[in-house]
């Protein structure tokens, strides 16, 4: 069923403790979804581009004896790929031995890099942008958030997911959130199944956009992707996905200041929403949006086909 | 419209048909009156009050303390700080005067038969679920299922109301000061349904018995649901039950939209009233 939830702060100045509030309620929505979990959080703009990407499944590692060596190739093809296009790496950090944060310097087109860096086998970009990291992985919030280093993270708004895998495997490349490549900093997660995924998909893939799973989710990003690439806002393009999408569905995306809700015409997914002065939190049960509280709140369920975005 | 043949109800196991199992010998005989009530089911008297801190407990220990302290006769009870919790005030089968002092997560004060429930907040999902008899009374709004298959009493939400409100409901009466979303009344069978705010689309879908009236715009009204005229009864009955619970709806009772079913369903319509008691 999968456990959704979001958070923005209208006035967060250098940045709230984001990471520990997004744990804090992905950690109470472990019930519905314990495969993997997964964040994409906005923090400050330091005019690097932040590049997150993986080179191997967490899986891998016990599959296979020469998958270190392996692990080892791709990192010195990915990057000498960036050096060939001339990305200046200024840091390198590396939660684990598979997945990897960047910070680079590159004024041309990062599409072009993206595509260039994925076309190495078994490489995946999570994401590319000037203050979204996204970082998803197998296991609760609290392993995800301790084995990335999260809980200190400031930023002003972010997203996240709890996912119970229907779709497809049990793995970092099905976890959610999913990056709206090539768009930098748009990130989606969404509570639900969709039933025209295949038949979009390929539409889309005719349209030259490319899919990195199997997992229908990732059709509402690459979605709005195609949308923004033809003009729309992130408003029109969410209003369009209402009827663009077939099956039951409630989606959260977060851009650079904004943070979005969706919600399909049958209302067949929960969400509620904390609209206060300061901070606007949603989650897919209220009880995620409490532990952010120790007093009474006043929050609301969004309606069918409803569609709501806020602004930092 | 052809008569229901009695061999095809026989078929059907209707008229052999008696209430059997454990619960029905052992509670419901009415020659041993001193069965005539629920396992777990307590004599409280409501004078005597206590207040739970729900604070660090889980919904389990939540639901234990209410039942111990129904054990000892308590019978108004108040529980602080539920903090949106799930499954809590559920299968409480006696009378008790019981206030939530803030919100409930999914499926609160689901499967009772009794009881009088304040909620002071808001519920998720599936409130009251197949609630019996008694009242609850929300505060603020409820998510989707509000009222799933309730068979009696009164189920309040004085704000608004997520999707498919009602589903399968067998009677009672629910009443949503607010909006309520699409799909309420789906494959309503009985009871009414008291909507003050909008309805959202596919309004009583598949009903086949039952009443929902609606104080504002109806989005569309669902399959096999039609308009039906107001009648001078029904004025009187929304204008008392609405007077309970405090309520009023601005253009006034007598403008609001009445509707049923508009479509009888063969193995349904047919069958005496008895005969539909023991198949809804």
């Amino acid at each position: 069923m999968c456990g959704i939830a979001g958070i923005i702060h209208k006035k967060a100045g250098k940045g709230v403790n984001i990471g520990q509030q997004m744990t804090s309620m992905l950690q109470a929505l472990k019930h519905r979804g314990p495969d993997s979990t997964g964040y994409a959080m906005y923090g400050k703009d330091n005019g690097n581009q932040i590049l997150r990407f993986k080179v191997a499944e967490a899986a891998d590692l016990e599959g296979s004896y020469d998958i270190h060596a392996t692990i080892k190739d791709r990192m010195e093809t990915v990057n000498s790929r960036l050096t060939e296009l001339g990305v200046k790496v200024v840091k390198k950090e590396s939660p684990t031995e598979y997945a990897h944060r960047y910070e680079v310097q590159f004024s041309g087109d990062m599409k072009k890099v993206a595509d260039f860096v994925e076309d190495v086998e078994g490489v995946e970009i999570l994401s590319i942008g000037n203050s979204l990291e996204l970082v998803k992985d197998l296991g609760d919030a609290s392993v995800v958030s301790d084995q990335y280093g999260l809980n200190d993270f400031n930023g002003t708004h972010g997203i996240g997911h709890t996912r119970m895998a229907t779709e497809s495997d049990v793995d970092i490349r099905s976890a959610h959130p999913y990056w709206a490549y090539p768009f930098s900093d748009v990130a989606v997660v969404h509570n639900g199944q969709l039933t025209n995924y295949w038949t979009n998909r390929r539409s889309l893939e005719r349209s030259g956009h490319r899919f990195s799973s199997n997992c229908d989710s990732e059709l509402i990003a690459v979605y709005l992707a195609d949308r923004m690439s033809q003009g729309d806002d992130l408003e029109t393009a969410m209003k369009g996905s209402i009827d663009y999408l077939d099956g039951v569905f409630t989606y959260l995306v977060a851009t650079k200041d904004q943070l979005g809700m969706a919600k399909d015409v049958m209302a067949a997914k929960p969400m509620v929403v904390y609209e206060g002065e300061d901070m606007i939190a949603l989650a897919s049960e209220e009880v995620a949006i409490r532990t952010l509280f120790d007093h009474r709140i006043e929050t609301f369920d969004p309606y069918h086909g409803e569609v709501k975005v806020w602004q930092n | 419209m052809a008569e229901l043949r009695k061999e095809t109800s026989q078929e059907m196991g209707l008229h052999e048909e008696t209430l059997k199992g454990r619960t029905q010998k052992k509670f419901f005989s009415i020659d041993e009156s001193e069965n005539l009530t629920y396992f777990h089911s307590f004599d409280v008297d409501t004078s005597k009050s206590a207040t739970i801190d729900a604070l660090d407990m889980t919904p389990r220990e939540i639901n234990r303390e209410i039942r111990e302290l129904m054990e000892k006769g308590i019978g108004d009870i108040t529980v602080d700080n539920p903090m949106s919790r799930h499954g809590v005030g559920v299968g409480i089968l006696n009378r008790l005067n019981l206030t939530f002092s803030d919100s409930l997560g999914y499926f609160g004060c689901g499967l009772i038969d009794g009881p009088n429930v304040h909620i002071k907040g808001r519920v998720g999902w599936s409130c009251a679920e197949n609630m019996m008899a008694g009242t609850v009374v929300i505060d603020k709004n409820a998510g989707s299922t509000f009222g799933a298959a309730i068979r009696g009493g009164d189920l309040v939400c004085k704000g608004s109301v997520g999707a498919r409100t009602g589903i399968d409901q067998k009677g009672g009466t629910i009443i949503v000061g607010g909006k309520t979303g699409a799909f309420s009344g789906f494959m309503m069978q009985r009871g009414r349904m008291i909507v003050l705010g909008d309805a959202g689309m596919n309004l009583g879908d598949s009903m086949y018995d039952g009443t929902i009236y609606v104080g504002g715009e109806v989005e569309e009204l669902g399959v096999d649901c039609v308009q039906a005229d107001m009648t001078e009864l029904d004025v009187r009955y929304l204008t008392e039950k609405l007077a309970l619970y405090g309520m009023k709806t601005p253009r006034g009772v007598e403008k609001m939209q009445k509707h049923i079913s508009g479509k009888m369903l063969w193995n349904y319509a047919n069958l005496e009233p008895n005969e539909k008691k023991l198949i809804l």
